[in-house]
């Protein structure tokens, strides 16, 4: 089947923009738990004022829109004389924003884990880093896993965002295209099913991955 | 810094009337999203099979798309196509809520699979029709156990409704733009946006912890229920 | 059952105050090897925090701790850790770990604090659940498991370290009345053997058959101290007897 020009066009550049979708979305992700867990973790373990801070940051980083934290970071911070590019401006708003939902459920997780679990350790000898590695991480992970997953998933849709600052991704290349040919109707129905297949295979693999480490009786309280 | 504030207070009235197109978008968004949340979630649970295989889908649809990309498939897309001339803002609040629509369905569906079945076959064995059943007493348990989850919905499309730029609405983020690239005081100017949001938020969250609050029946607690 | 040499464990003077309220005044005992102390006595007496600061679980203000001889540095970590490793502790609410097997729940002290190896760690912990009964259920999660189940690992758990000493507090408070006997088995089995044992417990027929001693503490000091045999016998007019006598009327006797 001979795609019409116009189809060739859509494609090439809508995959180019899946490229730099992914290469927005799997740092973005990775670097969004990575903030999360030692956020959360400050905000349960710190002290007072480190977990004062903590929270200070989910608070501003979950109350703002991503696309106020893009504008800053983008526009706003070269009234300072910092010059970020499209693609940094755009995967540190997404990791910083990203990363403040993260903290929450990991504080989550590590809030539900009961103190007798502690003493538990605590009685057999366990120094408290052991009893951190061994049994309190084992069974936060599994906690968070289903928030963080989400947040994941969410992700994948806020990446769409990166066009506003002028990234190139999905959304960026599909509104080039869409107005070049003016049929903004076709390149983004394409371009939402790019989307959920995306959005959809990530769910799949969290359901694995849940299924995978599912203890028995270990459930979200 | 002092030039930077000069034009933030300046413009703070400016901005201040883009928080109406923002609540009005917000407001229509949310009550557009319980109404179908709502109907959604009840065909969800006791509708057939065809239609719960057409709401999953569309449940689907809208917790899978982004918000942009569903601006421009519509605003730019469909509306055009089809030559509806829906302004901006309405098109904004349909938009979000339709989008919202599908995730409060999901609320209000967790919510009715976690009521006890007595209660439904309780009101059947008095005599009430499905429907009488639903709306007498289904209804108004889930939506004092949903205010939580909702509130949180809420500060999602509030958050979602800066996005409303991208298609010219005239709310908060727009006018910040608008006055932003004029002035060339960005920073400022955002950061001042990015406050405007918080205190909606925050006010918003706390106007609905309050209305659980009102709402609460004494000893009735999800906890409760077995 | 004399101990003509040092005692196993020796505890002078430990107080636990939180704030202005006073847990524990100058709590002293000395414990042989092979002797079964029960604590009892009023909920607040101050049992559980006792117990909690033999193992520093809950550190005390002051006082001072000798296991088998050797003083115990309250304020060093080390010397903390290495205490726990030779005193186990049963807990009323069990506290297995929610994520392993019951196998695991036993191999995972052996391998991260006893450094030993896979293999062995996990030959000990099969002995040690044969010996608990619960042979086949290795294999099994804790919310797989009945409270007797669960407590009878937790026993197995702590055995399996070779601790000097077991503190058991209030080990059958949580269990419903039809899983108690299996762990009291366990518990009688342990005494049989030869355990040193603190316990503190509501249970009769510990109280009454296994106690080489009987504490009665009430408001944070240790108020009445004796045999079961002269402290329990009919007619007798002491608090113990008192307090067996009310508990004898709540349960079924045991």
């Amino acid at each position: 089947m001979d795609l019409s020009p116009f189809y060739q066009d859509l494609f090439t550049s809508l995959n180019r923009g899946l490229l730099m979708s992914l290469a927005l979305i799997v740092p973005s992700a990775a670097g969004g738990v990575a903030i999360g867990v030692f956020a959360g973790a400050v905000r349960v373990f710190g002290r007072p004022w480190m977990r004062r801070l903590g929270d200070g940051y989910a608070a501003l980083f979950r109350g703002t829109p991503l696309v106020v934290q893009l504008f800053v970071l983008y526009f706003g911070l070269p009234n300072l004389g910092l010059y970020l590019s499209p693609y940094a401006a755009a995967v540190i708003g997404f990791v910083l924003c990203s990363g403040a939902y993260q903290s929450e459920y990991v504080r989550g997780a590590l809030l539900s884990i009961k103190s007798g679990q502690y003493h538990g350790a605590q009685a057999l000898g366990f120094t408290g880093w052991q009893t951190i590695r061994w049994i309190i991480v084992p069974q936060a992970f599994r906690r968070s896993l289903h928030g963080c997953g989400n947040e994941i998933v969410y992700l994948i849709k806020y990446s769409s965002l990166a066009y506003v600052v002028t990234c190139m991704e999905l959304t960026g290349e599909g509104k080039t295209i869409a107005a070049e040919y003016f049929r903004f109707t076709e390149v983004f129905a394409v371009i939402g099913l790019y989307y959920l297949a995306l959005v959809t295979v990530a769910i799949l693999l969290l359901k694995r991955l849940e299924q995978r480490l599912a203890i028995p009786g270990f459930g979200q309280h | 810094m002092l030039p930077s504030l000069n034009v933030v207070l300046d413009s703070l009235p400016f901005l201040l009337q883009g928080t109406l197109n923002t609540a009005a978008i917000v407001l229509g968004a949310m009550l557009l999203g319980l109404a179908l949340g709502v109907v959604m979630a009840v065909g969800l649970v006791y509708g057939s099979r065809p239609v719960r295989w057409l709401l999953e889908l569309y449940v689907w649809f809208f917790r899978g798309v982004p918000v942009i990309v569903l601006l421009f498939l519509f605003y730019y897309g469909l509306f055009t196509w089809l030559g509806l001339h829906i302004s901006a803002v309405l098109s904004m609040a349909l938009i979000l809520g339709l989008t919202t629509g599908a995730y409060q369905a999901n609320i209000f569906r967790g919510a009715i699979l976690s009521l006890p079945r007595g209660q439904f076959r309780a009101a059947s064995a008095l005599g009430m029709s499905d429907l009488q059943a639903i709306r007498a007493i289904v209804l108004p348990q889930i939506l004092r156990l949903s205010i939580p989850a909702w509130s949180n919905e809420y500060s999602i499309i509030l958050k979602d409704s800066a996005l409303a730029f991208v298609i010219g609405a005239p709310e908060i983020m727009a006018r910040t733009q608008f006055v932003a690239s004029r002035t060339y005081q960005h920073l400022p100017l955002y950061l001042t946006a990015g406050l405007l949001y918080y205190l909606l938020t925050w006010l918003g969250v706390a106007g609905l912890r309050r209305l659980e609050r009102t709402m609460r029946i004494p000893g009735y607690t999800h906890q409760d229920m077995p | 059952m004399t101990a003509a040499t040092t005692p196993i464990l020796r505890v002078e003077n430990l107080t636990k105050c939180y704030g202005a309220t006073c847990i524990l005044k100058g709590a002293s005992l000395t414990l042989g090897k092979g002797e079964i102390k029960v604590l009892i006595g009023p909920s607040g007496g101050g049992k559980s925090t006792l117990l909690q600061c033999l193992n520093c679980l809950v550190q005390p203000d002051s006082g001072e701790i000798w296991l088998d001889g050797v003083r115990i540095d309250l304020q060093s970590k080390p010397d903390l850790y290495r205490l726990r490793q030779q005193v186990g502790m049963i807990f009323q609410d069990f506290n297995l770990f929610d994520h392993l097997s019951a196998l695991d729940n036993i191999t995972i002290a052996l391998r991260k604090v006893k450094k030993a190896g896979r293999r062995e760690a996990e030959e000990r912990a099969r002995i040690e659940l044969d010996q608990v009964g619960l042979g086949d259920k290795g294999h099994l999660y804790p919310a797989q498991l009945s409270g007797g189940q669960k407590q009878r690992v937790a026993i197995a758990r702590a055995l399996a370290m070779d601790p000097k000493v077991l503190l058991l507090d209030e080990p059958t408070s949580a269990l419903d009345p039809e899983l108690i006997g299996e762990v009291i088995a366990v518990i009688r089995n342990l005494a049989a053997q030869g355990m040193t044992m603190i316990m503190a417990t509501h249970q009769i027929s510990l109280i009454a058959t296994l106690a080489d001693e009987i504490l009665f503490m009430a408001g944070g000091d240790i108020v009445e101290q004796g045999s079961p045999a002269r402290l329990l016998a009919p007619g007798n007019t002491s608090k113990s007897q008192g307090f067996c006598d009310r508990l004898n009327e709540i349960s079924d006797g045991g």
